[in-house]
């Protein structure tokens, strides 16, 4: 590390990976297509992931490539094509007009208030009993040997927290229907051709007739049991 | 070694804010989320450079938490957003503001 700094200064390596992370930042925002947004995510991931190697993370650096840009990203870009939702974005129907200058002043005072914040102000008192920062080397040992004995109880809340987000994504991204579609397609076809049959044999006679808007009825009750059963028409 | 701590917290400040304008300003759901883990990532600058500061590595334990925590909340949301999109495709967060299905 000693070695590194000497040959690189610090301050440039901060200035090249805080401009990638700002930039990137802005691009999530401002990019209209939400592939874009993605991609630029992943390069702010990456900036991150730079300065958490300039400040002795060397873990959390590859976990942030590894987990953030490596799954999630993936994660938000396989939703994203699963859906097709990779038009464009809208921005000119604003229902809310007062909302993007209210939004931007919001922002612009919380920024306000967090540097004011990170000018001065730092936290004082006792230190945690978890240990200090080591040489790199040790990095991986010591973030390992605090999470197992002084956060060990954080950590198996952790992990009941990870089976419930498993659980809850499953139940959420099911499809309603199959629970009901699995005893209904016994009675739903069964019942569904009487009223085919019986559709034609009603309106067929009133649309001869005079009725225009029995045949309209009809056709919007045979289109909906099409919809309902798209296999009724065969049998 | 030699970059002041505060140029990291100012760095966290900016992409906090740039998350949150994010947040407030676009109505695309997958873009806020995505501005959510920005602000997940200024946060977890800010752990990392306390722990450096401070010479404690429970500050980088932290981080690792957020990591798990927020892992977590990508793969419900993105659950909730599947769902909605699937009963109203293209549906932005104006459309869902009654939370009714």
């Amino acid at each position: 590390m000693t070695l590194l700094a000497a040959t690189i200064p610090d301050a440039v390596t901060f200035v090249i990976a805080a401009a990638i992370c700002v930039l990137g930042a802005l691009g999530v925002v401002l990019s209209r297509n939400p592939v874009h947004s993605a991609l630029m995510l992943v390069m702010t991931l990456f900036g991150v992931a730079v300065l958490f190697v300039e400040e002795d993370a060397q873990f959390l650096a590859a976990v942030q490539v590894i987990v953030y840009a490596g799954a999630i990203v993936v994660l938000f870009l396989f939703v994203i094509m699963l859906l097709g939702v990779d038009q464009k974005e809208a921005i000119e129907r604003d229902p809310l007009p007062a909302q993007r200058p209210v939004a931007i002043c919001v922002g612009i005072l919380v920024l306000a208030e967090v540097l004011l914040l990170a000018r001065g102000h730092w936290p004082t008192g006792a230190r945690s009993v978890s240990g200090a920062i080591g040489s790199p080397a040790d990095n991986v040992g010591l973030i390992g040997r605090s999470v197992f004995t002084t956060y060990l109880l954080a950590f198996e809340v952790t992990s009941a927290l990870l089976v419930v987000a498993v659980i809850g994504a499953v139940v959420l991204a099911r499809r309603p229907r199959p629970a009901l579609g699995g005893s209904a397609p016994a009675t739903g076809p069964a019942v569904e051709p009487d009223g085919d049959d019986e559709d034609p044999d009603d309106t067929e006679p009133d649309g001869g007739e005079a009725g225009t808007a029995e045949t309209v009825s009809s056709a919007a009750a045979q289109a909906e049991d099409e919809l309902a059963s798209p296999e009724v028409p065969g049998p | 070694m030699t970059t002041a701590a505060s140029w990291y917290l100012t760095l966290a400040a900016v992409l906090f804010t740039i998350g949150a304008i994010g947040l407030l300003v676009r109505r695309n759901v997958l873009v806020m989320f995505m501005c959510v883990e920005l602000m997940l990532n200024a946060a977890n600058l800010t752990f990392v450079t306390f722990a450096r500061r401070l010479n404690d590595i429970a500050g980088q334990t932290a981080v690792f938490f957020v990591l798990v925590v927020a892992a977590a909340e990508v793969v419900v949301g993105l659950g909730i957003i599947v769902s909605i999109y699937r009963r109203r495709p293209g549906a932005t967060a104006d459309d869902i503001h009654r939370l009714k299905g």
